[in-house]
């Protein structure tokens, strides 16, 4: 007996073209040279294209004057502005709707969820009900509804459904007070911070404590004394640094005081139903994945009803929760694009819709568009990434 | 010694709060103060919005006529839709040659039957079929040219059959895509091919659909070289099928991580190469698992396919907003959309009913 392995034992080294290592680099470099050429090719005819009908090139376009006005804007602006600051107009209309929309969307959802698991049989019911039927609605079709069939049919400014004599709600919006504020109002704004700051390291101390002494502090209600109590105290020793000035009514629509869209609103509402099914659907699922034994134990243990909640379901079922409502808050960014159907002057409406009628450059401007929806998407992931990982379970 | 003989009473009968119907409202609705006042409210605000609504929709509503004269109640008229109806269902396809959808629909409707039975045996090459073959049959034949029928161009497509047009192709087409995408994101020994699918993939799940309809419909043409243009439809169902397909790789790559490491194993030992071994075994037990979550982007598909009528195609909606312009038929809106929401619902809802019945007939063999 040799130690020698016979030769047809030993598998050989494999001919080069069937070697998985020489294989994987040839496909790579073919992979490779099909992107390049391709891209290569759409740039090329693209140019083309763009000399042969005489438009031009260049990011140049943006410091030009715009000469449209849009209808809402959070910063200010008029048509002697440049269409670069249409594009700034358009997204900071873009992040109002959105913001709005995920603030109202989570609530909804949150309810509705937990609505859909209620022991009552007639909230669960409705709840399911409302989620079973705007889920499968399309979104573009309920932004229509709100806004041409129930918007334009709100009564006109002069018969304006009014709450208080300082809400109206009219077809040519919502009109509410604005606050308006005074000399000493940046002492109300630095108490909160502080406010909000102490809160932040009495809550570390807190749970510090309880680690080490195993003594509870009422955490809850200090900090709503401190954040509460000291904006107060500064409000009233900066003299009632503040006033509203409400909506009034001239001529035919109102004027003064915070108005909000017709467009916003309906776009808003459609979101926010919209997406509320979808993340009531999420929360529904992530109370369902806490297993019951985890009640019982929880029970067994003696905890009360309200610390059950707070200690025990809602840490283990935000984890199941959490990555579904992320895409679903990506979700609603996406969407709020649909205002462009509308004519609420967001992104793609102002900038890809009338700017690029207006100078014709589609390339820079569809370009910069995704950018701005692919970047909103990869911040709200990386901020929900690392809450997730911070909620996550650590084990050993 | 007294003894005391026990008798066995007869069962009482279970306290009468605690049964039928009584029971089932203490138990349901009135179990405490809280739950009371939650079943009043909600029943009030139900009693508030639900009466007004059914004799909207349905006692004091107008069903028959011609014209807007016929609508004579204070509900809703639904001589509107009815009037209309031929052109929500085909668009402006002309009348006389409208047996070609139905024809197309119809035929489709019977292939898909013996996808249903069980005992049909050439399930995988009928689906084949359809997926592959019978697109391009469909629109031979609604095109007209390749038959040597009237040529109906593109732009006369619209309604609901355009909707479902729109919505299958897409859905198809970005199938094949959709798993060539997810197999090369699992390439980790090929990390090239890796990055560049996920660049595709999260690029195209970043940006809304309504850019990407844009792009194809702008900036298509600038890519092309001159002279090969595509109609707006084309356009539109390429974007859609880059968007979609994105989405699809994502649900094929979910089926194949459920794959038990052991298959690949089992496969490689047997000597299969790559692509025997995704064909073979891993790729008919993930697409598979993976029959649910494809209803559910298709269904998600449908609900977008409105989204085209921003870039000029006439699908149901648009066909709806088309119909609302109509100086005869100003301030119907309302008739207009619950119609709509009303179809979508129907198809949306029992699509989804479909995938979660397949969910828990398929469920056999992955869970661990």
């Amino acid at each position: 007996m040799s130690d020698q392995p016979s030769d047809a034992m030993t598998p050989g080294k494999p001919a080069p073209w069937n070697d998985p290592k020489i294989r994987a680099i040839v496909f790579q470099a073919l992979l490779v040279g099909a992107v390049v050429m391709f891209g290569f090719y759409l740039i090329n005819n693209t140019l083309y294209n763009m000399e042969q009908r005489g438009i031009s090139t260049g990011f140049s376009f943006l410091e030009k004057e715009s000469g449209f006005g849009v209808t809402q804007s959070l910063i200010e602006y008029d048509e002697t502005h440049s269409y670069g600051r249409t594009f700034f107009v358009g997204l900071l209309n873009t992040v109002l709707v959105s913001v709005l929309g995920i603030f109202f969307a989570t609530l909804l959802g949150f309810v509705m969820g937990v609505a859909r698991l209620s022991k009552n049989w007639l909230v669960a019911r409705v709840a399911t009900a409302y989620i079973e039927i705007f889920r499968n609605i399309p979104l573009l079709l309920q932004i229509f509804f709100w806004y041409f069939a129930v918007g334009i049919n709100f009564p006109r400014p002069r018969e304006s459904l009014a709450l208080g004599e300082v809400f109206f709600l009219n077809n040519r919006g919502l009109f509410m007070p604005r606050p308006v504020t005074e000399d000493g109002f940046g002492l109300v704004v630095a108490a909160l911070i502080i406010a909000i700051v102490a809160v932040f390291f009495m809550v570390r101390w807190a749970h510090r404590r309880q680690d080490a002494t195993g003594q509870p502090f009422h955490t809850v209600w200090a900090s709503l004394g401190l954040l509460v109590g000291l904006p107060l105290v500064a409000f009233l020793a900066a003299g009632n640094p503040l006033t509203w000035e409400y909506p009034e009514l001239r001529g035919f629509n109102f004027k003064g005081g915070l108005s909000v869209l017709p467009e916003l609103f309906a776009l808003t509402l459609a979101l926010t139903v919209y997406t509320g099914t979808f993340i009531a659907e999420t929360v529904r699922a992530g109370i369902q994945s806490v297993s019951h034994g985890q009640t019982e134990a929880a029970r067994a243990l003696g905890l009360r009803e309200s610390k059950l909640l707070q200690l025990i379901i809602i840490p283990q079922a935000m984890r199941v929760i959490i990555p579904p409502l992320t895409s679903q808050y990506l979700n609603l960014t996406k969407n709020s694009s649909l205002a462009a159907a509308i004519g609420y002057p967001d992104l793609v409406a102002v900038f890809a819709g009338t700017t690029l009628n207006q100078t014709g450059q589609a390339v820079e401007i569809i370009a910069m568009t995704m950018a701005v929806y692919l970047s909103l998407s990869l911040t709200i992931s990386l901020f929900m990434n690392w809450y997730n990982a911070k909620m996550a379970l650590r084990e050993r | 010694m007294d003894t005391k003989q026990f008798e066995r009473g007869p069962d009482l009968p279970p306290p009468i709060t605690e049964i039928g119907a009584i029971g089932w409202l203490r138990r349901n609705l009135f179990s405490s103060w809280l739950n009371s006042l939650l079943t009043v409210v909600v029943a009030y605000l139900l009693w508030l919005m639900l009466p007004p609504l059914i004799d909207w929709a349905l006692i004091s509503s107008d069903w028959t006529g011609t014209s807007r004269e016929d609508c004579t109640s204070d509900g809703a008229c639904w001589v509107f839709v009815s009037v209309r109806f031929n052109q929500f269902m085909y668009g402006f396809y002309p009348e006389a040659q409208q047996w070609r959808i139905d024809l197309i629909y119809g035929t489709l409707f019977l292939l898909m039957i013996p996808l249903f039975l069980k005992a049909f045996p050439w399930k995988t090459w009928l689906g084949g079929f359809i997926i592959f073959v019978y697109p391009f049959i469909a629109y031979g034949f609604l095109d007209g040219a390749w038959f040597g029928f009237e040529v109906i161009e593109t732009t006369k497509w619209g309604g609901l059959s355009l909707t479902l047009i729109l919505a299958g192709i897409g859905c198809v087409a970005a199938l094949p895509l959709g798993i060539l995408l997810a197999l090369g994101r699992r390439a980790t020994d090929m990390p090239i091919v890796k990055a560049v699918c996920v660049v595709f993939i999260e690029f195209w799940r970043g940006v809304p659909l309504i850019t990407v309809l844009f792009m194809s419909s702008v900036m298509l043409p600038l890519f092309l070289p001159e002279g090969v243009t595509f109609d707006k439809l084309m356009r539109a169902l390429i974007g859609i099928t880059l968007f979609q397909s994105a989405y699809m790789a994502e649900v094929v790559r979910g089926g194949l991580q459920a794959i038990p490491k052991g298959q690949y194993e089992a496969a490689d030992a047997l000597g299969l190469g790559y692509w025997k071994k995704t064909a073979l075994i891993i790729m008919p037990q993930a697409l598979k698992i993976v029959i649910p979550g494809i209803v559910n982007t298709f269904i998600a598909l449908i609900k977008d396919t409105t989204l085209v009528l921003i870039i000029g195609l006439f699908e149901l909606l648009g066909m709806i907003q088309n119909a609302l312009n109509d100086p005869n038929w100003l301030g119907f809106s309302t008739e207009g959309y619950a119609f709509t929401a009303m179809v979508f619902w129907i198809i949306c809802f029992s699509l989804s009913r479909y995938s979660m019945h397949i969910e828990r007939k398929l469920h056999t063999g992955h869970k661990r």
